[in-house]
């Protein structure tokens, strides 16, 4: 019965803990028993279609990942190691003033984020599920720092992983999520918790997946289109960012360079009587210049970032088309193999051998069957088309809802990308004619103390 | 033909009597000292040898260069010139009568006194006759000061209109006439209509010119030994001295090396403008590339301008050969000189002798020394600065050039994004090209600038070597004297010599120190004034293009935003 849940339509309280982990849950957990609204509002949704039901949050929340820290511990191994800890708090907006109280606030890693991620994409393979920022630095230009454990790194990171929440939360079925609430609710022993799902167990296989790409033949047009086109936003925002970075690469040399005038300028200055002020000046806007590119830069990666997210989405996308193709197959499995059955039990019926099998050519060696046995055989394969024909029936069922709902978040997905890309286009746009501005006034600054020499 | 034309001045000169008149009274009231070097022609041993005529060779390398004319009134001029030497004589042009006459443009303005040791180099200025001339008599000015003069305007004695009747002067104009037929492009007219026009402009402005040099036209020659580029020189002039108004040669680098060097000989304590290097060491993989060629060219053109614009070089005489000489003109007139030996016997007692000399060194001129040694410093780390800019630049250029059109390639796949997808392709295609035209500007205008005075650094430390080296030689006369009693006389009389000698040279080098520093101030501020002005220009074509893009999007996203708000 589990397998059946998560593929339900949005609207319906997804329950991928059914009733098997709601013990434990309440249980082991103070929290969120003591949270009588959360509580009362899950069971209370549980038969209820409507999505304001079955809400964790009877109010709108702010979620905050408002710092990050450097920790050791012992890991897994028992082995000390040194991670950086991010503190997520949770507010929940009183409607009438827009004050804010705050209602939770917990440590989490980057493990746990990932966790919670994969755990997501198990039990909701129809939605295309945020992404996490990056675990390690790439498309790094040089002076940018592709160590983990770098501060700027860091406070990217940090910005993220409250993008990646928010997202989460503002997701009309992901924000239902129990194990999602209780990642920002449940301090202790939240990870054991997500393991208990035994969500793991439930991933499809990677191999399983690849086979079913090669193999299937009738997925829907519009999945194979998506697929093709989340394989070349991927690839277009690599070559983007791959490039962005080698242009800011060389920007950051002609800015820095021009630092050193400052410095020659300055020491020339001391041996002219009539240039020497003109110089020094000028000088001073030379390295005025040079620093301003380290601001620019930092904005850019602001950009850059953006970029990324949408670069993982694609692979969000692809996971959902690969979902579908899992389950075309599965349908296709299914039907070919009924189809099959009818057959071998026509043949039994007609006694008629249209195709080559066993069963015919040990008969022609071994003799022909009794008609008891046959009979039974036919039996055996009615009622084996009978399941087969109820299982099709449900896998269609499925199939075509996993369809519907998986469009749906798609065509949510295809709105909110063109949203945010436009205003990463525009933001870039105003990022530029700040450095142009600048540019324009360090150099009239520049020009002016030339003349004066 | 030359002839010709000799003969139609001659005429038209007796025939205008009134012009004529003017002229000569004006050159008879004029205070001005007649060219020091109007010595007889039969003088060959102190004087240049006329232009185009091979002959007297040079005495030492440090006479000065001697005009055309020379006036047989003059009989001191030898010695003058003889004495006159280290370079503080300007060369002159004597006027050939018809141009300039009240207006000469001299190089160094004698102001008072006849003995040479006061003069003030002035800007180059056609001036009244009085200013013009600066000091010196009346027309008979020759006879003031048998130990004088030199200096300034080139005023002719009124016995310069004997000429026609001087026959050495003939022959030599007969020879021109010989050689100016070769000249492919002398015009017609003996005499340009600005010559004529000087001679009523009493006051000139202070920077008009009357020498306009272009180099242009690279050409490459082959022969069995070598292959070399030689470059159009074309010179168009006013200037009477010169027999015509534009003349046409071709030049190789080797002329204008076998130039600076005279130049440098004659004037040794004169700031000499640099030449493009002989060779480039690094990245060079062909010798004659078309960006090497083309610099090269720039920066020969620029040479010959300032030597033009120079109120003391523009005068000399292998100058002139440089701009007018054909080709084996002027490979006979290079032979002249002192042989390579006695330059080399000069350059190894330059060496030897420099170091004494900045025992007894004035103070100014050691805080030249130490300004020079900065300048050098500063200069060499703008020059490279200003170069890795722009290596820095260009790679920027060439990244940005890939960077435009993935955004045309993803507009390709977005059917929602595609204007503002392809909008941020063209700001960024449009935003290269003007980094491109930036790059260009860098190349063409502040890292020439730069470049030509890091050579100008290396030539003062060579102006101040020599500067100390005639010094040293004056010291070690003055030491000798205090040992070698016996020759006192002999002693003194060189003493007497050097200490002019060096005078001079020092005036020499402190007007043209001044000089130079004006100009260099002038050329590092426009040169930078320049590049800040083409960024301020770069960053207002990128603010233009970005803000235009952003207007469209905004005017679109305002549309949306009305209907969802995020």
């Amino acid at each position: 019965m589990e397998q059946g849940a998560p593929e339900l339509p949005p609207g319906l309280l997804a329950e991928p803990l059914g009733g098997l982990a709601a013990d434990p849950v309440a249980a082991g957990d103070e929290e969120a028993a003591g949270i009588g609204c959360g509580a009362e509002g899950r069971l209370a949704g549980s038969g209820d279609a409507s999505m304001t039901g079955g809400s964790f949050w009877s109010k709108k929340i702010e979620i905050t990942v408002s710092e990050a820290e450097k920790r050791t511990g012992r890991n897994a191994m028992n082995m000390q190691e040194t991670y950086t800890a991010y503190l997520i708090e949770t507010r929940s907006v009183e409607s009438s003033d827009g004050q804010s109280v705050l209602t939770d606030s917990l440590w989490r890693r980057y493990s746990e984020f990932e966790l919670l991620r994969n755990y997501l994409l198990v039990y909701y393979p129809h939605i295309v599920v945020p992404p996490l920022p990056e675990k390690r630095a790439e498309f790094v230009w040089h002076k940018l720092s592709a160590d983990n454990m770098d501060p700027d790194f860091v406070e990217r990171r940090r910005i993220g992983l409250e993008n990646f929440l928010l997202r989460v939360a503002s997701h009309s079925v992901l924000s239902e999520d129990k194990i999602f609430y209780l990642f920002l609710t449940q301090e202790n022993n939240w990870k054991e918790t997500v393991n208990e799902t035994g969500f793991q167990l439930k991933a499809d296989s990677r191999l399983k997946a690849l086979n079913a790409t090669f193999r299937v033949k009738n997925p829907d047009k519009r999945f194979t289109d998506l697929k093709h086109y989340g394989d070349e936003l991927q690839s277009v925002i690599s070559h983007l960012l791959r490039v962005r970075a080698r242009v800011a690469d060389r920007l950051y040399g002609v800015y820095k360079v021009h630092g050193n005038y400052g410095r020659v300028f300055s020491e020339w200055s001391a041996i002219e009587k009539e240039m020497g002020d003109g110089l020094q000046s000028a000088g001073h806007h030379m390295d005025v210049y040079a620093a301003s590119i380290d601001d620019i830069l930092e904005e850019e990666e602001h950009y850059a970032d953006q970029l990324k997210e949408y670069l993982f989405y694609a692979e969000a996308l692809r996971a959902v088309c690969r979902k579908h193709e899992l389950m075309q197959y599965d349908l296709e499995m299914a039907a070919q193999d009924l189809a099959s059955k009818k057959q071998q039990c026509e043949e039994l019926a007609t006694g008629t051998v249209r195709t080559f099998s066993l069963k015919g050519m040990t008969s022609k060696l071994f003799g022909q069957e009794t008609p008891e046995q046959r009979e039974a055989r036919i039996k055996v394969l009615e009622e084996q088309i009978n399941e087969g024909e109820e299982q099709l029936k449900s896998k269609n069922l499925e199939g075509r809802e996993f369809v519907k709902a998986a469009w749906a978040d798609i065509e949510r997905f295809k709105e909110q990308k063109n949203h945010d890309l436009k205003e990463a286009l525009i933001s870039y746009a105003v990022m530029q004619i700040s450095m142009c501005k600048k540019g324009i006034q360090v150099w009239t600054n520049a020009k002016e103390c030339f003349s004066k020499m | 033909m030359y002839r010709g034309d000799y003969e139609n001045w001659k005429s038209w000169i007796q025939g205008s009597p009134q012009w004529f008149a003017q002229g000569v009274t004006a050159v008879a009231a004029s205070p001005v000292q007649p060219s020091p070097a109007q010595s007889s022609p039969a003088q060959p041993s102190a004087t240049q040898p006329s232009f185009g005529s091979a002959s007297a060779p040079r005495s030492t390398a440090l006479t000065p260069v001697v005009p055309l004319l020379r006036s047989a009134a003059d009989p001191g001029a030898g010695e003058r010139t003889g004495r006159g030497g280290g370079g503080c004589v300007p060369s002159q042009w004597a006027s050939s009568g018809e141009s300039k006459l009240p207006g000469r443009p001299s190089g160094l303005t004698h102001t008072d006194g006849m003995d040479g040791e006061s003069w003030v180099p002035q800007p180059f200025s056609p001036g009244p006759p009085g200013g013009g001339g600066g000091g010196g008599g009346a027309g008979s000015g020759s006879g003031e000061s048998p130990g004088g003069g030199h200096g300034a305007a080139v005023l002719l004695q009124p016995e310069v209109l004997d000429l026609d009747e001087d026959e050495d002067d003939l022959e030599v104009f007969s020879k021109d006439a010989s050689l100016m037929d070769m000249n492919s492009f002398s015009p017609l007219m003996p005499t340009s209509p600005l010559s004529m026009i000087n001679q009523y402009k009493f006051e000139d402005e202070p920077d008009s010119k009357d020498l306009f040099i272009t180099v242009d036209n690279p050409e490459s020659h082959i022969t069995t030994i070598e292959t070399f580029i030689t470059y159009r020189v074309t010179t168009k002039t006013s200037r009477g001295e010169f027999d015509s108004s534009e003349f046409e040669v071709r030049r190789r680098y080797q002329d204008f090396l076998w130039l600076k060097g005279k130049l440098e000989e004659a004037h040794p304590t004169l700031i000499i403008p640099p030449l493009p290097e002989k060779f480039i060491m690094k990245g060079m993989v062909e010798r004659f590339n078309d960006d090497f060629i083309e610099t090269r060219r720039k920066a020969l053109h620029k040479f010959l301008n300032r030597i033009a614009d120079h109120p003391t070089l523009t005068f000399n005489e292998d100058f002139k050969v440089f701009l007018t000489a054909q080709a084996w003109e002027l490979s006979s007139h290079k032979k002249q000189g002192p042989g390579l030996l006695s330059r080399m016997g000069q350059t190894v007692r330059a060496v030897a002798s420099s170091v004494r000399g900045v025992k007894n060194r004035p103070e100014e001129f050691t805080e030249m020394n130490d300004y020079v040694g900065t300048f050098s410093q500063e200069i060499n780390l703008i020059d490279k600065i200003s170069h890795r800019i722009y290596k820095e630049e260009k790679e920027y250029f060439e990244e940005m050039k890939e960077y435009g059109p993935i955004y045309t390639w993803w507009s390709a796949s977005e059917e929602d994004l595609v204007d503002s997808l392809k909008g941020v392709a063209s700001c960024i295609d449009k935003c290269c090209k003007a980094t491109e035209r930036r790059i260009v500007d860098l190349s063409e205008t502040l890292l020439p600038v730069v470049h030509e005075y890091v050579l100008y650094s290396e030539i003062l430390m060579g102006v101040m070597k020599r500067r100390d080296q005639i010094q040293a030689e004056l010291d070690s006369r003055v030491e000798a004297l205090t040992y070698k009693k016996g020759e006192k006389e002999v002693l003194t009389e060189e003493i007497g010599k050097l200490e002019d000698k060096v005078e001079c040279a020092n005036n020499a080098l402190k007007a043209d120190w001044d000089r130079w520093k004006q100009n260099m101030q002038n050329d590092i501020k426009l040169a930078f004034t320049d590049m800040a002005e083409k960024n301020i220009s770069y960053y207002e074509q990128c603010l233009a293009t970005w803000e235009s893009f952003l207007t469209t999007q905004t005017d679109l996203h305002l549309e949306e935003i009305s209907e969802d708000k995020p």
